[in-house]
C-alpha cells in the first residue's frame, strides 16, 4: 500500500513520513532545552560534575601525590603533572554514565512513551541527551583544570590541552553507547549506576591514570597495557605535558571506533525495539 | 479536515484480528473493533484483559504479532509517523516530564509537533488556561496533585489538536472528586469533535463518557454495542443496603444468596461503609430482596441502587468471574507503571 492512496485528502499536515533535517534539529533543540531545564530545576544533579573533579584531585594529589611523586623522581609537584591529564580521562568516563541513568529514568517514568508516540525521530531523543551530557563533561573538565592549576599544574601547551580534552570526549562518546545500552536494558537507574561502577572501577584503577604501571605485577600490566583508559591517559599526558603521543593516540582512537562500531548498533536496536 | 480512508467507511479506528502474545500469555487474541468518527468508545475489562496492549499497539508503541489496525486512515504498522501526527495519548503511562514545569512540558511537546515557537507558546498558555493550570504553570509537575497531573496529561495530548485520542484508564487511582474533574474535561474534549478510545475498569466511567462499549476479557472481545443495549443485556444493577446493625452483614449476605432471588454475582460485604452489595437483575428482585430482609426482621438504614459492578457485567456476558478483582492496584498488563 502506498502512502498516497490513503492520505491524499490530508490538508493540514505534510504527509511526507520522512523528517527533514531542520525538523530533526528543531526536535533535538526542544529536547536539549528539556535536559537543561532539568539541571536548572535540580541543580544538585550538577554536584557530581562540580565536586568529583575537586575531591578526586585533592584526594589523589595530597594523599598519594608525595609518595608516587617520589617514585617518579620528584615530589608532589611531579605527581600533579602526572595525574591531571589522566583525571580528564577518568572524569569523562564517569560522567558518560549519565546517558544511561537518564534514559533509564525516562523509560521508567513513561516520558519515553510520550516521545515515542510523537512524530519525531528517535535519534533526536538520543542526540539531545548525548549533547547535554557532553556539555556537563566539558563543565567538569573546566572545573578540573581550575582546581589543577590551584594545586600547581602548569598549563604550558594550550593546543595540547584542547587536543587531550577532544580525545577524551571522543572516547567518552563511544563509551556512552555502552551506558545507553545499559540504560535501555537494565531495570532502573540504580542498577545502571551499579553496573556502570562495576565496569568502570576496574578499568579506571587498573590503568595508568593514577600511577605508572611499571611497578605492577606482570599479569596486571598485561591488562593495563590493553586498557583503553591507559592509552587515553598516556596520550593526554603526552599532549599536555610532553612525551610520546602517536602510539597511544592511535590505539585510543582505534578503541573508540571499535567500541562505537559494536555498541552503537546494539544500543540503537535495543532503543528502537524496547516496548 | 478529512483523513479518512474510504475503505474504512468513516471509522476513525478499525481493528481486525489483532494478536499479541507474550510467550504463553495471550495479551490480545484476535481483537476486532470499530470506533466511528466523533464518538467515544469505551473498552471495559479487568486488569490483564489486554486493554493497555491494545492502546499501545494503536499508538505505535508496540508492534502486533498479526492482524491489522488503522487510526484516522493510517495503518499502525506501515504509517506510524503520519499516524503519530493525528493522535493524542493520555493515561497510565504516556506521562509528562515530572521535573519540568507544566508550561515547559506543553511548550516542549508543541515544538516536537513542529509548531513555531510563538505558536507553541500560545498553545501552552491556552491549554493551561483551559485545564485550570495557569496558576501552576511555573511549578514542576512533580509538585502537582494527582488530578492536576492527569489534567496536564490531557492538555499534553491535546497540543496537536488530535483527531483521535486514546485515554488509557484516565481516572484509575484518583479520588472520586478528582475523577469527576477529569470526566468533565474529557466530556469537553469530546464536545470539540475528537474521537476517543477510552479504556476503563469501571462500568460507571464507561457509562459517563462512552456511547459505545467493547467488553474485553483475556485478550478477546466478549461483547460490544451501544451502552444502553449492553446494559439491557446485562440487565443488572447493584443494590447497596445498609442494615441498622452492621454486625449482621455477613450472615445476611449468606442468607440472601441462599434464597436465590438475586442476580448472577454473589452478594458482597463492604465493611468500610457497613453495607451489603446485592446484585439484582430486575425491579422484582429488588422488591423480593427488601421483602426477604423485612420478613427476617432486619431494620434497614438506607437503600440505594447503583450500576452493575464489573463483576456482574462479566458474569452475565462471559459466564465467569473477571480474572482479577477490580479494586486491585491501578496497573493493567505492564509490570511497571508510574502513576
Amino acid at each position: 500500500m502506498s502512502a498516497a492512496t490513503t492520505t491524499a485528502a490530508t490538508t493540514t499536515v505534510t504527509d511526507d513520513a520522512r523528517i527533514s533535517l531542520r525538523a530533526h534539529l528543531r526536535h533535538t533543540g526542544a529536547l536539549v532545552r528539556r535536559n537543561l531545564l532539568w539541571i536548572r530545576q535540580d541543580p544538585e544533579s550538577m554536584a557530581d560534575a562540580l565536586l568529583m573533579p575537586v575531591i578526586f584531585t585533592l584526594l589523589f594529589v595530597f594523599v598519594f601525590g608525595g609518595s608516587i611523586g617520589q617514585a617518579l623522581g620528584g615530589g608532589q609537584d611531579r605527581y600533579v603533572q602526572y595525574v591531571i591529564p589522566g583525571m580528564i580521562a577518568m572524569m569523562s568516563m564517569t560522567l558518560s554514565q549519565g546517558v544511561g541513568t537518564g534514559f533509564s529514568q525516562d523509560f521508567n517514568s513513561g516520558v519515553m512513551d510520550r516521545f515515542r508516540s510523537l512524530p519525531i525521530g528517535r535519534g533526536s531523543v538520543l542526540f539531545a541527551k548525548i549533547s547535554v551530557e557532553l556539555l556537563r563533561m566539558l563543565f567538569a573538565t573546566t572545573v578540573l583544570m581550575i582546581v589543577s592549576v590551584a594545586v600547581g599544574f602548569d598549563i604550558t601547551n594550550w593546543p595540547g590541552l584542547f587536543a587531550a580534552v577532544a580525545l577524551s570526549t571522543a572516547f567518552a562518546s563511544s563509551i556512552m553507547w555502552v551506558f545507553l545500552t545499559l540504560g535501555v536494558i537494565m531495570k532502573n537507574a540504580q542498577s545502571v549506576q551499579a553496573m556502570g561502577f562495576l565496569v568502570l572501577f576496574p578499568l579506571q584503577f587498573g590503568s595508568s591514570i593514577f600511577a605508572p604501571t611499571t611497578s605492577m605485577p606482570g599479569w596486571l600490566q598485561a591488562f593495563t597495557d590493553y586498557n583503553p583508559l591507559s592509552t587515553l591517559a598516556d596520550a593526554a599526558r603526552g599532549l599536555m605535558v610532553g612525551g610520546p603521543v602517536a602510539h597511544d593516540l592511535w590505539v585510543t582512537l582505534g578503541w573508540s571506533v571499535a567500541i562505537t562500531a559494536v555498541m552503537a548498533p546494539i544500543a540503537i536496536h535495543k532503543f528502537r525495539t524496547k516496548s | 479536515m478529512t483523513r479518512i480512508d474510504t475503505r474504512t467507511g468513516g471509522a476513525a479506528v478499525t481493528v481486525r484480528g489483532l494478536v499479541k502474545h507474550y510467550g504463553e500469555t495471550k495479551a490480545l487474541d484476535g481483537v476486532d473493533l470499530n470506533v466511528r468518527e466523533g464518538t467515544v468508545m469505551g473498552v471495559l475489562g479487568p486488569n490483564g484483559a489486554g486493554k493497555t496492549t491494545l492502546v499501545r499497539i494503536l499508538s505505535t508503541l508496540l508492534k502486533a504479532d498479526s492482524g491489522q489496525a488503522t487510526v484516522a486512515g493510517y495503518d499502525v504498522a506501515r504509517q506510524p509517523r503520519q499516524l503519530r501526527r493525528v493522535i493524542g495519548l493520555t493515561g497510565q503511562y504516556a506521562s509528562v516530564d515530572e521535573k519540568l514545569p507544566g508550561w515547559e512540558n506543553l511548550y516542549m511537546i508543541g515544538r516536537l509537533l513542529d509548531l513555531a515557537r510563538k505558536e507553541a507558546r500560545t498553545r501552552a498558555d491556552e491549554l493551561l488556561e483551559r485545564f485550570s493550570l495557569t496558576e501552576a504553570a511555573k511549578r514542576p509537575a512533580s509538585t502537582y496533585s494527582g488530578g492536576m497531573r492527569r489534567r496536564l496529561d490531557l492538555a499534553a495530548s491535546m497540543i496537536g489538536r488530535p483527531a483521535v485520542l486514546f485515554l488509557d484508564e484516565p481516572t484509575t487511582g484518583l479520588d472520586p472528586r478528582t475523577r469527576n474533574e477529569v470526566w468533565d474535561e474529557v466530556k469537553a474534549m469530546v464536545g470539540d469533535g475528537v474521537t476517543v478510545l477510552l479504556t476503563t475498569q469501571y462500568m460507571e466511567e464507561a457509562e459517563q463518557l462512552a456511547s459505545e462499549l467493547t467488553v474485553v476479557d483475556r485478550g478477546k472481545v466478549v461483547a460490544d454495542g451501544r451502552i444502553d443495549d449492553l446494559k439491557a443485556k446485562v440487565g443488572g444493577r447493584t443494590l447497596r443496603i445498609r442494615p441498622a446493625d452492621a454486625l449482621q452483614l455477613r450472615p445476611l449476605a449468606g442468607y440472601l444468596d441462599g434464597l436465590g432471588i438475586t442476580g448472577l454475582a454473589t452478594t458482597t460485604v463492604d465493611g468500610d461503609t457497613g453495607t451489603l452489595l446485592v446484585p439484582i437483575l430486575s425491579d422484582e428482585q429488588l422488591t423480593a430482596v427488601v421483602g426477604a430482609l423485612t420478613a427476617r426482621g432486619v431494620t434497614l438504614a438506607s437503600i440505594t441502587t447503583e450500576l452493575p459492578s464489573l463483576d456482574e457485567v462479566f458474569l452475565s456476558l462471559t459466564g465467569h468471574r473477571a480474572s482479577v478483582p477490580q479494586d486491585t492496584a491501578p496497573v493493567d498488563d505492564r509490570e511497571e507503571v508510574a502513576v
